[in-house]
């Protein structure tokens, strides 16, 4: 079970600390699947560093008892002057897998070709997304986060992506952000929202889309009805 | 301080940091020595070149210490590979924050992790080259066997403790300050000609001999060197002072890298 508890979020900034959230709370039993909606800037991208581990709650704790993964097809988590495989078996060895069996599916999967033996930094923004998104599915995590705009790519490499994660890994935990409602209905059991700092948890995902359009629409007495 | 260990017990986080420490290992000999030319050699080939440059200056300029017996070559050799030991492993840490920010967004990857990766390559460069070069030296005639070896490695030892403590304060300290980063290598360049590397402190006026032992360093370049000269000149050091010193900085060095894997952002 993944629990985050009581967690908050303050970084420091030119005017002063901003906090992106505070005090929030939820749990995800595995196997599991939830949505997480909000608005731009409402800290879904925070929220998914911090459950990474990547960076460190201000409070709170967040307990991972299964293997979390790091935000799927980020590329920003490898080294530019490092090749496609010289990434892949960093993150191997980090993560205590042999790479060699590895080789043939991430080649296959990322179509990089020769590239795959090129330093990362000479990649187009596709052809790291695909390395990325190839070597998170190289480890065998039990709970995948999910930010769906980093997945960017043509409709076959997306069409691939939901294969590997919401067919074949369809026994794993996710938390998946999206903004795409259809998406959220398809893959999660539920959802949760998050909105001036706090997380609100909802009996079902409609609920949850509810309030969300409520709060695109900024009016700020939807809040004020969810509180009472 | 970190969820992936905080969450499991002691020898599975130590059986996590260790492979993590040899991913980070391969990552660096990879970028920085690469695959090409000498590859890995360089490791010890960079130190190498630096003290034959040194020694070769020293000698060109006929810096013999006015009849002190010290051989000049093997003069430059324990004092530039001194220098090696505190210098470059915390220039290393100064910017390992920034140079492997990427790898530090998967958890079980800790900056602690980075620093002990760039402490262990460059004590182990510096080592391989202070006795490639001292072997090497002796062979051909220009460095005489040291005195006593095991003062020799017991300097060493120290000056690789110091190295290591110095290069965790300082890179732990680049994660609150960016001013830290640039601040090092200045501060590097003044510690260079007081750190014992191109003087005995035989040699200095006593009050002077009183201000360079505040430095560490200097202990442990003195101590290296009665190990290897034994008493053809008069060494100056305090080991239990050394000590204590490597002691505070390790400690504020590991509650800085601590405190600084709190602050990662990106």
């Amino acid at each position: 079970m993944l629990s985050v508890e009581r967690v908050s979020k303050v970084y420091e900034t030119r005017s002063g600390p901003y906090k992106v959230f505070d005090d929030i709370s939820f749990t995800l039993e595995r196997g599991r699947h939830i949505g997480i909606l909000g608005r731009n800037g409402a800290g879904k991208s925070t929220l998914i560093r911090l459950i990474s581990g990547a960076e460190q709650p201000t409070t709170g704790r967040i307990r991972r008892g299964m293997r979390v993964s790091w935000p799927l097809a980020f590329v920003g988590a490898f080294a530019g002057n490092l090749t496609g495989l010289d990434n892949l078996k960093f993150v191997c060895r980090a993560y205590g897998v042999d790479y060699k069996p590895l080789i043939p599916w991430v080649e296959n999967f990322c179509e990089l070709g020769g590239f795959f033996r090129e330093p990362v930094m000479h990649y187009s923004h596709g052809m790291m997304t695909r390395l990325a998104f190839a070597l998170s599915m190289a480890i065998e995590f039990d709970c995948f986060l999910i930010d769906e705009a980093m997945i960017v790519g043509d409709a076959r490499f997306h069409e691939r992506c939901h294969y590997e994660l919401f067919q074949k890994r369809k026994d794993r935990s996710f938390i998946l952000v999206s903004h795409d409602v259809n998406a959220i209905k398809k893959y999660c059991e539920n959802a949760v929202v998050l909105h001036n700092g706090r997380l609100m948890t909802f009996p079902n995902v409609d609920a949850a889309y509810t309030f969300y359009l409520e709060t695109l629409a900024d009016k700020p007495e939807a809040l004020e009805q969810w509180r009472m | 301080m970190n969820a992936a260990r905080g969450d499991s017990p002691f020898l599975q986080s130590f059986a996590i940091q260790i492979r993590v420490l040899h991913a980070l290992m391969m990552r660096e000999v990879i970028t920085r020595y690469g695959r090409d030319n000498l590859g890995v050699l360089w490791l010890v080939g960079e130190p190498m070149i630096f003290t034959i440059g040194v020694a070769t200056l020293w000698s060109a300029a006929g810096l013999t210490h006015g009849g002190t017996g010290i051989p000049i070559v093997a003069f430059a050799v324990t004092g530039y590979s001194s220098v090696l030991m505190w210098r470059n492993a915390t220039s290393q840490c100064s910017a390992g924050i920034e140079q492997n920010k990427p790898l530090l967004f998967h958890r079980s990857v800790l900056i602690v992790d980075v620093f002990l990766t760039r402490i262990a390559l460059e004590i182990i460069g510096a080592t391989s080259s202070f006795i490639v070069l001292a072997v090497f030296f002796t062979f051909i005639g220009w460095m005489p066997m040291p005195d006593d070896l095991m003062l020799v490695i017991e300097g060493w030892l120290m000056l690789a403790w110091f190295g290591a403590s110095l290069a965790l304060l300082v890179g732990g300290g680049t994660a609150f300050s960016n001013l830290v980063h640039r601040l090092w290598h200045p501060i590097a360049y003044l510690l260079f000609p007081m750190s014992g590397a191109a003087f005995m402190v035989e040699w200095l006026p006593k009050k002077l001999q009183d201000v360079v032992l505040v430095l560490p360093m200097v202990h442990g370049v003195e101590l290296l060197r009665h190990g290897y000269f034994g008493s053809v000149v008069r060494t100056h050091y305090d080991i239990g002072y050394m000590a204590t010193c490597c002691l505070v900085l390790s400690l504020c060095g590991l509650y800085v890298v601590r405190e600084a894997s709190r602050r990662v952002e990106f």
